[in-house]
């Protein structure tokens, strides 16, 4: 069943909590991952693999770069989830 | 700003070993005698030939706030541990460039290990075969380079002098304390934070130590397992952690007001050209090493108090060491207190230079040789060469100017000896 767009930022905000340490209140659409989430190039790898395999979704390298924030990123799920 | 043989002194010592999470409490144990060593009761040692280690007194993820250690080997987790600890006790508050009393360009970092980031590899390699290829953790390749923990320090402090991370096995610590005194006297820095670091408590490493016959099979009695010079020795045991030194020059020292431990005399560096493993049994590439030190400083072998040997438990290097220093030092070897601090800490390998470089520098700075434990009987060629201390700690003179020297040795038949003495 495929997630809702809550459920998509609640599993981004433990899954950057664990990454990054911000608290999981702070991860909002709007936030950006480098600028406001202390999510360097690196660590984007790690959020990427571990949102694709919570979420059931592929994401090409390529595509990682258009995920600025984490409203991108909830849109990208929502869109490409299996 | 250049010069060829400036004075270099120690000024900030940190630690995370078996025996604490700081100089303080290492030392402490140390004094007293507490071994480190403990039974393995990981799933993994059931199988091994090996089921003992001294494993760090305080887990560095207890230190290390969870975002920052996960992208951290465990052998730089300790070195930053250690390398916090020493800088703020060298009296610097900041990194250098952000309020620190040191210009960036003349601080350099040397940090090194034995083995580098053998967990991480291994670790990121069993990721790989069980959960394939995407799993892999991008910071796998920081994290596994054996300049991880000597470039993680660097930034720590805003080291930009240079940093370095000179890998020679169990001498690596030492070597990285050697190279920086050299930075220093040379005129590259006036600041250089150096030591050793190492954490290859790992079924791989046990497995591949343990059927080199290297290590201790002692399973029953962990504590008692490391005895070196005692007849029964039969092996190192393995210990994890790091040590930290900050070194200085004295005039840059003096000018901040910055309390001394130690002067860093200078280092003796020499190999064996002998064997990949075994030890030369005559301990001439290690006497090669100590006349090189008296060759290259102005150490006077009568005020040479303390050795804090390498001495591992092993049936043939300890007692090459001790005839190694009877050869070169002749009678003045009578009043040198020989301390063999693995018996409690367990071998750090890369790691060991620096912990027992805290351990030479505090000896000289409370005057006082922690024991070597263990010895039930001591091997009549230890007692011939040597007056080892054994069972308590022994007071050094209280006192004159002092000087100790402390001893490593690497597979590859490298040696390193570092000279420290009072100021």
């Amino acid at each position: 069943m495929a997630a809702t767009q809550e459920e998509i930022v609640a599993g981004l905000a433990d899954i950057v909590n664990e990454i990054a340490g911000i608290p999981v209140e702070d991860v909002q659409l709007d936030k950006s991952f480098t600028d406001d989430l202390d999510v360097d190039s690196l660590s984007m790898v790690e959020v990427v693999v571990a949102a694709e395999e919570r979420f059931d979704v592929k994401i090409p390298d390529d595509d990682v770069k258009d995920l600025k924030t984490v409203g991108d990123a909830t849109n990208y799920i929502l869109k490409h989830q299996g | 700003m250049s010069s060829t043989n400036r004075t270099v002194v120690v000024t900030g010592i940190g630690a995370t070993t078996p025996l604490g999470g700081d100089a303080a409490s290492t030392w402490e144990g140390l004094v007293a005698g507490r071994s480190g060593v403990k039974a393995l009761e990981q799933e993994w040692a059931a199988e091994q030939a090996v089921r003992i280690a001294a494993p760090v007194a305080v887990e560095p993820t207890e230190v290390i706030p969870r975002p920052q250690a996960r992208r951290l080997d465990r052998s730089a987790q300790f070195a930053l541990i250690a390398a916090k600890e020493a800088w703020a006790d060298a009296g610097y508050t900041d990194k250098a460039g952000e309020g620190a009393d040191v210009d960036p360009n003349r601080l350099g970092a040397v940090i090194a290990s034995g083995i580098g980031g053998v967990t991480t590899l291994l670790d990121q390699y069993d990721v790989l075969k069980e959960k394939g290829v995407r799993r892999v953790s991008p910071h796998t390749v920081p994290m596994l380079m054996p300049n991880g923990p000597s470039a993680n320090v660097g930034l720590l402090v805003g080291a930009r002098a240079g940093v370095h991370t000179p890998v020679s096995a169990c001498a690596s610590g030492a070597e990285a304390i050697g190279y920086g005194i050299e930075m220093i006297r040379t005129g590259r820095a006036d600041v250089v934070i150096a030591g050793g670091t190492e954490a290859a408590i790992h079924p791989l490493p046990i497995a591949a130590f343990g059927n080199m016959m290297a290590m201790s099979k002692n399973n029953d009695d962990p504590q008692g397992a490391s005895r070196p010079y005692d007849m029964a020795r039969d092996g190192f045991v393995l210990g994890e952690g790091a040590g930290v030194i900050v070194l200085e020059s004295a005039e840059h020292a003096a000018r901040r007001g910055a309390r001394v431990y130690a002067e860093a005399v200078g280092q003796g560096i020499s190999a064996d050209g002998h064997d990949i493993v075994q030890p030369e049994p005559e301990g001439l590439g290690i006497s090669h090493a100590l006349q090189n030190l008296l060759d290259n400083t102005d150490l006077n072998p009568a005020e040479i108090v303390h050795v804090n040997a390498h001495a591992t438990s092993t049936p043939a290097g300890d007692v090459a060491e001790l005839k190694a220093l009877r050869k070169v030092f002749g009678d003045d070897t009578d009043h040198f207190a020989v301390s063999g601090t693995k018996s409690m800490t367990g071998h750090l390998l890369g790691g060991a230079g620096g912990v027992e470089s805290v351990a030479t520098v505090l000896a000289l700075y409370h005057r006082v040789a922690p024991p070597t434990i263990n010895i039930d009987n001591i091997d009549p060629e230890a007692e011939a060469n040597a007056d080892v201390v054994r069972g308590e700690a022994r007071k050094l003179p209280v006192e004159g100017r002092i000087a100790a020297l402390n001893d490593s040795f690497g597979f590859g038949g490298h040696n390193v000896v570092l000279a420290f003495r009072t100021v």
